[in-house]
């Protein structure tokens, strides 16, 4: 029965063909360590926020009069509506927490090297929507950093010359954040950019298939066709689409090995998930800022805006700049030479295991640098604070900086021929 | 260079202590198992507070079910703006005519735990001092120029800074040593830090009457998770077995 159902189908759609190739005769390196699974986390986060943003939405009302007021009627009136909430808040941050270590990942073995240049580009463009979706959703309870928070980001654009103070209006609607902006943010984050999001998270999953996955040795399992001895090649049997035009070494299928292996890291992960959830939503403040529990008041600015976390260190970035358009622009480039990555490094070796100590004393240097400046990001601009803001601002690019010029010569260790253990 | 850093380094404290608040905080030490206390604070709150400040989040019936008071009874005693139990914590003072009495409306109070805190609010309820610069003759240490006069005034008696001589350096200095009520309100000092107590834990149940609940629930979804990551280890082992 379940045979002939699958036979009907495959005369139709290519469903076990790609089962195959994705999943079950997927080659994937056997030596992924715990840095890949944020990936799997990703996705998992993904479909929590898409999950519960649509049941939200079934009880959010979009407009300045009664936005507030929907969120707190979720949160008191509604079946688990605290729930749907707190998984959708803790959601953002989280998508945060993986996304960049995510890429952390990426950076210590080398991934955005050729040939996954696209893969990585791709990823840039989910982070970038991901924070412009994140941007407008904490819009939408229409609270006092909400508003303010909004305010502040918003404004920036005008501090592009000649079009600024137009693009501003654009962005709003209207001559302040209002009513007419709340509905527009609403739309983008509810139906436009989840929809790209879907589609690049889709392409970047068929960019990395078409490519192949790297691994922590950063050496590649796909062989010359012909110049690996049949005893050493796996036992499984991988889609021919792999092994065609290649010989594939120290691979494992993905289904089940790898899946088995994420419900693992997908339990330990839910641990920290639920806790925040159910024993701290506001996590100190960071995930959930105290003065959004407070209707947005136009007329009435807080002491302190602060954006969330996760925009800390290019907040921070944006202060430690006096001009205000420099800052605009070193903020972003502080983002686009991310995404340049595998043209700044122009060295042969991907993984950190094989790189020289100053590529490891430099990646240091940066991880210190963007955890530094998220952490000046939330807390006022004294002088002393913006100092440490600017050196660690400097740092920061310096870290691109230095990579592109050892990168060339720089004195690697011998790369195994295979992967290690 | 290296003295740049030793400077730098010894900048980094000035860094933490950027913001704080201007008096220091006494701890509320709230329970909000103590359904005794939360139904005084209930009782204080709508004596008291509830003709200037609104819950408007919250619902009568939600609150005498969550405090384990009897419908019966809370509409009786708890509930006098004539609205029905299912209806919102609302009052009936315009925000327009509230703000020409006090400077700004009275704000709602539904999530004021969870903007201020508890501690804040607790000692925030026992700051009020005479000062008759003020327009309602009070000023507040923790709110300095609040627009709100001591409402609690016939509990608490009128309170006053005092200041006493201290010998500091071998010079006697007038040093401030906190707020010190009359003695002709209803209540012994004591009484009356319970009674904010109580009122406090009402107002830290408001920001968040699911909190019991939530907790419990966190507790079940550990008790899962435990169970769905050992048998996840174990499949796991079960799979890889085969690569050895």
């Amino acid at each position: 029965m379940a045979n002939k159902f699958i036979q009907w189908m495959d005369e139709r759609i290519p469903m076990t063909k790609t089962w195959n190739i994705h999943l079950a005769q997927y080659p994937a390196p056997k030596n992924f360590n715990m840095w890949y699974i944020f990936g799997v986390l990703a996705m998992l986060v993904l479909v929590n926020q898409i999950l519960t943003g649509v049941w939200l939405t079934m009880n959010y009302v979009p407009s300045a009069e009664g936005a507030f007021a929907s969120v707190e009627y979720i949160m008191r009136d509604v079946e688990y509506g605290w729930l749907l909430r707190y998984m959708h808040s803790t959601g953002a941050s989280a998508f945060f927490v993986v996304v960049y270590l995510h890429m952390f990942r990426g950076m210590m073995y080398g991934s955005y090297q050729k040939p996954r240049e696209l893969l990585w580009l791709f990823g840039m463009f989910i982070f970038l929507v991901l924070m412009a979706e994140a941007f407008m959703g904490y819009l939408l309870p229409w609270g006092q950093m909400s508003y303010w928070g909004a305010q502040v980001i918003i404004s920036l654009f005008g501090a592009i010359p000649v079009i600024g103070d137009d693009l501003t209006l654009w962005i709003r609607g209207d001559y302040v954040i209002s009513g007419a902006t709340l509905n527009r943010f609403f739309a983008l984050h509810v139906i436009a950019l989840p929809l790209v999001l879907v589609i690049l998270v889709f392409l970047h999953i068929i960019a990395l298939h078409e490519v192949g996955s790297n691994n922590p040795d950063g050496v590649a399992i796909k062989k010359p066709k012909g110049s690996v001895p049949d005893e050493e090649k796996p036992k499984f049997k991988f889609h021919e689409r792999f092994t065609k035009k290649y010989d594939i070494v120290d691979a494992i299928p993905f289904y089940p090995y790898y899946i088995v292996k994420d419900l693992i890291g997908i339990g330990i992960f839910l641990f920290f998930f639920c806790y925040v959830i159910f024993f701290n939503p506001e996590m100190g403040g960071f995930f959930l800022e105290p003065p959004n529990f407070e209707p947005a008041n136009p007329l009435k600015t807080p002491q302190h805006i602060a954006p969330v976390w996760y925009f800390t260190p290019f907040y921070a970035i944006l202060r430690a700049v006096p001009d205000k358009l420099l800052g605009v622009i070193l903020m972003f480039a502080a983002i686009v030479l991310l995404a340049l990555l595998p043209w700044i490094d122009r060295g042969k070796v991907r993984s950190i295991r094989y790189r020289s100590m100053f590529h490891k004393l430099n990646l240091v240097n940066f991880v210190i640098s963007f955890v530094v400046l998220g952490y000046l990001g939330t807390q006022p601009a004294t002088p002393v604070a913006t100092l440490f803001a600017q050196i660690f601002t400097f740092l920061y690019f310096a870290f691109f900086v230095f990579l592109f010029f050892y990168s060339r010569r720089e004195k690697t260790k011998p790369v195994p021929e295979r992967v290690t253990s | 260079m290296k003295k740049l850093l030793i400077a730098l380094i010894t900048l980094i404290p000035s860094l933490t202590f950027a913001a704080g608040p201007t008096v220091p905080l006494d701890e509320a030490k709230v329970d909000l198992h103590d359904k005794a206390s939360l139904q005084r604070g209930a009782q204080l709150y709508m004596n008291y507070c509830l003709g200037c400040h609104s819950l408007e989040y919250a619902r009568y019936n939600r609150m005498f079910s969550d405090l384990e008071i009897p419908q019966e009874l809370g509409e009786k005693y708890l509930q006098f703006t004539g609205d029905k139990a299912g209806d919102l914590i609302t009052i009936n003072m315009s925000p327009e005519a509230a703000g020409n009495w006090f400077g700004n409306p009275p704000p709602d109070l539904t999530n004021v735990a969870r903007v201020r805190g508890a501690d804040w609010i607790y000692t925030y309820l026992r700051s009020f001092y005479k000062d008759d610069s003020r327009p309602f003759g009070v000023n507040n240490a923790v709110f300095p120029n609040v627009g709100m006069p001591h409402v609690l005034e016939e509990l608490q008696g009128m309170p006053a800074e005092t200041y006493e001589e201290r010998r500091i350096d071998g010079e006697m200095k007038q040093v401030y040593a906190g707020i010190q009520a009359d003695g002709t309100g209803r209540l012994t000092e004591s009484e009356y830090d319970q009674a904010m107590l109580d009122l406090t834990s009402f107002l830290v149940y408001m920001g968040e009457p699911m909190l019991l609940e939530q907790r419990r629930m966190g507790w079940f979804a550990f008790g899962f998770l435990l169970v769905f990551t050992i048998l996840a280890w174990l499949l796991k082992k079960e799979f890889w077995r085969d690569l050895k």
